[in-house]
């Protein structure tokens, strides 16, 4: 087998070899990793980790590089913007449809319609540019920000305003966490998300100032209730103009007096107090442990979160410092944590579009499917955001993910047909025509498994797992399985649903 | 065998993967007696749905949200219930409904999450458990080898209160569904601790409700066209399918009112309570109503005083319901002391969460109570035997 040749790479051994010194040599050994190749292997756990899936010329390419190289390489090639043209409503001027007291059963049924249509056009464009951007990371990145800085359209009620803090969200995606912090609190689809366009002097609405200090910075256990108030009260006035769907600060409505916040006393301004909770050590450490458990592995090093969370916060919480310690570090790289994350739905769907070069319609039929698997872009279930993890998947979302799976693989004829009776999802499927629309859409899914296939290097199957998974399959392949059947196997196995 | 020649036939490797499940399995533990969780979603506002209507304080706090007098419907000299809930006056009147005011815990946490943790763990207030109370209660008792699962989680959302490493818990949408799709899991197999072994622990799951699952049940109740009615629908196949679960958890979504909240509120309670109707005449027809025990819970109640934006803040204890075909119906715990809020004007609480689990657990399931629970509480006397 000549050609797996370019898929080994002796590293291992040096690794096995020097693994077995004391900690006081794990600086130079990181030293000496840090200065070798990646070598395929590490180079495809690194892309998958921070992309949707690798391509063999992909992995070709960043096998030659050292790890400070790969994720400069990373980092230098991140885009702010779609390379996808949103939706023609999204550039219109803002409209917040309001509708008369008076408004018939009929006009209201067609406003809801026209906002789910409007909420499902979305959710396709952003899929789409997953599927094609030329930098999944800054994708990756901005969905991970959805998720911390969550906002569900199921209470804005305004697919316009959650498309701009979607375009917030990826022009900081990969650029500074105090300056997103700062625009997040003052964005429209936000302040109305948290209640905070009703924080008024007169009586408060703490839903922002909690969240703000439990999930966007500090965490939980690191505030008091008292501190709760106090911050409610430097945010009241924080509002939206409804006519421009801009932030609007009513001066009227805000509480000009004496607030204390974690010590700190004075006529605290909204922006105060972020300053205040960005000064905290605890938010750096807080957010390099959620980027750890997206990037790293389920148990942050609370060693290693320390150290790469004083490098954050003393680079002005750059977020790329961040992510080039974490991809940077020995645990990023450690086989005991290959494998260890489970893909997210969208992951899975976007991942498995990318891997295998599906040619697509428009991606209607995985806005479905993704939120069948619990993951509904722009309405995350709670504030909180998804849990994720291992509790992506229970019974009822694993055979969901394996019947996906199932049919992308199968004959064409067969796949065509079934994806709209699943489609029976809580928010989405009341939309008119949505099923045969998916059901059209899905019709011109293609995957060509000869073009694909040639890719690789041979056709064994042993080569086809080590560019789609990430550790050997549950269950090995029969060593007479080779092409799409190995293809239809592998995406089959659990491992399949790790990263 | 005897517990001892068990451990020598199979030797001390397997014993810790074995014995958790199979060989002490509690035998006093009545698991035909069923349990049907019902969760309202981001704290349902106990304040309007079980009125103090005699309170002067009430109508204070609430100028805006109070519910009239006129609009209430009559529980006793103190309380009533929202005019949504009319659907359940019947199994009020019929002495089949528990209404509990009050529960709650010490110290209570206002945030959505963590507050729910603690109702699912039922731990203290500042206290993290990994497992959940119905998790730990089956790891000491499991339910029969025969049944399909310990729990059915309806929908796809967390196992919250059967969460737990010894714990066989399914998660569906819909049983026949189900049933078709169970093909595609994998035979599972051994791994370290992690995410794979977790995946491998649901493809067992799968597999073993699978088996003992069979087809559609067809119902002469007509189940309300919602989503709670739905999932309703969906408990109610699960129980028809007579494959043995011990707990089926159903959760209605949207009770977190910031704003707006009287048409909402009126809205989740009428399809509550119509839910709750369906799901007694599905009972019935199955001939379970008399060994079903439905019960409802949430991450707390909502603050007395309401804010500006016509809704209410997080709070802390709240009203809730247990009905079935063997409860005593009537009023448990405290009515709300509308007059003593704590600094942050929220209610005290008069009943712990703990005592209601204390009592499935020891009147409903015979069970001690004490390795869920891992304290005394005292019990209610809300059930028959």
């Amino acid at each position: 087998m000549p050609k797996r040749a370019r898929y080994r790479w002796p590293r291992h051994r040096h690794q096995r070899l020097i693994s077995v010194v004391t900690a006081l040599a794990t600086g130079l050994w990181a030293a000496a990793a840090g200065a070798a190749p990646l070598g395929p292997d590490d180079a495809r756990h690194l892309l998958n980790r921070t992309s949707f899936a690798a391509s063999p010329a992909e992995i070709e390419a960043y096998a030659r590089l050292t790890r400070e190289e790969a994720a400069s390489r990373l980092l230098a090639t991140t885009r702010t913007t779609p390379v996808t043209p949103a939706p023609a409503w999204t550039a219109e001027p803002f409209h917040w449809p309001r509708l008369p007291r008076e408004a018939t059963v009929q006009e209201r049924q067609a406003l809801q319609r026209e906002r789910r249509e409007k909420g499902l056009e979305l959710r396709s464009w952003w899929l789409e540019e997953m599927r094609v951007t030329p930098s999944p990371l800054t994708e990756r990145m901005t969905l991970f920000w959805h998720n911390h800085f969550v906002s569900s359209d199921q209470k804005v009620r305004s697919p316009q305003l959650m498309h701009r803090q979607n375009a917030l969200l990826r022009r900081q995606a990969l650029g500074n966490f105090g300056a997103m912090l700062h625009e997040v609190a003052r964005d429209p689809a936000m302040v109305i998300y948290l209640d905070n366009a009703s924080n008024r002097k007169a009586q408060p609405n703490e839903n922002f100032a909690r969240e703000v200090m439990e999930l966007f910075t500090l965490g939980e256990g690191h505030y008091s209730e008292q501190d709760v108030k106090e911050a409610a009260r430097a945010f009241t006035g924080w509002s939206v103009d409804l006519d421009r769907g801009e932030f609007l600060f009513r001066a009227l409505q805000h509480d000009e007096g004496v607030k204390t916040l974690l010590g700190r006393s004075g006529n605290l301004t909204g922006d105060d107090v972020l300053r205040t909770l960005l000064a905290h050590p605890r938010t750096a450490e807080h957010i390099v442990e959620k980027l750890w458990r997206e990037l790293v592995s389920p148990t942050p090093d609370p060693v290693e979160v320390k150290r790469i969370a004083a490098r954050f916060r003393d680079s002005g919480y750059e977020i790329q410092v961040a992510l080039r310690a974490l991809l940077t570090s020995n645990a990023f790289y450690a086989q005991v944590n290959r494998a260890t994350l489970v893909k997210s739905p969208v992951e899975l769907v976007v991942g498995t579009l990318r891997q295998f070069r599906f040619s697509t319609g428009e991606m209607l039929p995985f806005a479905f499917t993704v939120t069948q698997l619990g993951q509904n872009l722009f309405a995350p279930p709670n504030v909180k955001g998804w849990p994720g993890g291992d509790a992506w998947i229970n019974s009822s979302t694993l055979l969901a993910r394996k019947q996906f799976l199932e049919r992308m693989f199968r004959d064409d004829d067969v796949r065509l047909a079934t994806p709209a009776a699943q489609m029976n999802t809580k928010g989405i499927a009341a939309v008119e025509n949505g099923r045969e629309r998916a059901a059209r859409a899905m019709a011109e899914v293609r995957f060509n498994p000869r073009e694909w296939l040639a890719e690789i290097p041979t056709r064994h199957s042993e080569n086809v797992q080590r560019v789609i998974l990430a550790a050997a399959p549950a269950q090995p392949v029969p060593p007479e399985a080779e092409g799409l059947k190995a293809v239809r196997l592998l995406t089959q196995d659990a491992v399949y649903q790790l990263k | 065998m005897n517990k001892r020649d068990f451990l020598k036939t199979v030797g001390a490797a397997g014993v810790t993967a074995i014995v958790p499940r199979a060989a002490f399995a509690a035998a006093s533990a009545d698991y035909g007696n069923l349990l049907i969780l019902v969760e309202l979603k981001g704290g349902n506002d106990g304040l309007n749905t079980v009125v103090p209507y005699a309170s002067p304080e009430y109508y204070a706090l609430r100028p805006r949200l109070g519910i009239a007098r006129d609009q209430i419907l009559q529980l006793d000299a103190k309380s009533g219930l929202h005019p949504s809930l009319q659907p359940l006056m019947p199994l009020w009147e019929g002495r089949e409904l528990a209404v509990v005011q009050g529960l709650g815990y010490p110290n209570a946490n206002l945030s959505h999450f963590r507050s729910i943790e603690i109702w699912d763990t039922a731990s203290h207030s500042n206290e993290y458990l990994p497992d959940g109370w119905l998790g730990r209660a089956f790891a000491s008792s499991p339910a029969p080898r025969s049944y399909a699962a310990d729990g059915v989680v309806v929908g796809g959302a967390g196992l919250g209160p059967l969460a737990g490493s010894a714990t066989r818990s399914i998660a569906l949408s819909n049983p026949d569904q189900f049933i078709k799709q169970a093909r595609l899991a994998g035979p599972g197999g051994q791994a370290q601790p992690g995410a794979l072994r977790h995946i491998f622990r649901v493809e067992a799951d799968i597999a073993q409700a699978a088996s003992n699952m069979t087809g559609e049940h067809v119902f002469a109740t007509a189940f309300p066209n919602t989503p709670f009615g739905n999932a309703v629908r969906t408990a109610a196949q699960v129980v028809a399918t007579k494959a043995g679960v011990a707990v089926i958890k159903v959760s209605l979504n949207g009770f977190d009112t910031h704003s707006g909240q009287a048409a909402t509120q009126a809205r989740l309670l009428k399809d509550l309570a119509d839910g709750l109707v369906a799901l007694k005449g599905a009972l019935i027809e199955t001939g379970r109503w008399h060994s079903t025990l439905v019960a409802t819970y949430a991450e707390f109640g909502r603050r007395p005083r309401e804010n500006q934006s016509g809704g209410t803040d997080h709070g802390t204890s709240s009203a809730h319901f247990v009905l079935g075909g063997r409860v005593i119906g009537g009023m448990y715990g405290e009515a709300p002391v509308l007059a003593q809020l704590d600094g942050n004007g929220n209610l005290a609480h008069a009943v712990d969460f703990r005592q209601l689990y204390a009592t499935i657990l020891q009147r409903w399931w015979g069970l001690d109570p004490q390795a869920a629970l891992r304290a005394r509480y005292a019990a209610l006397p809300l059930v028959r035997a």
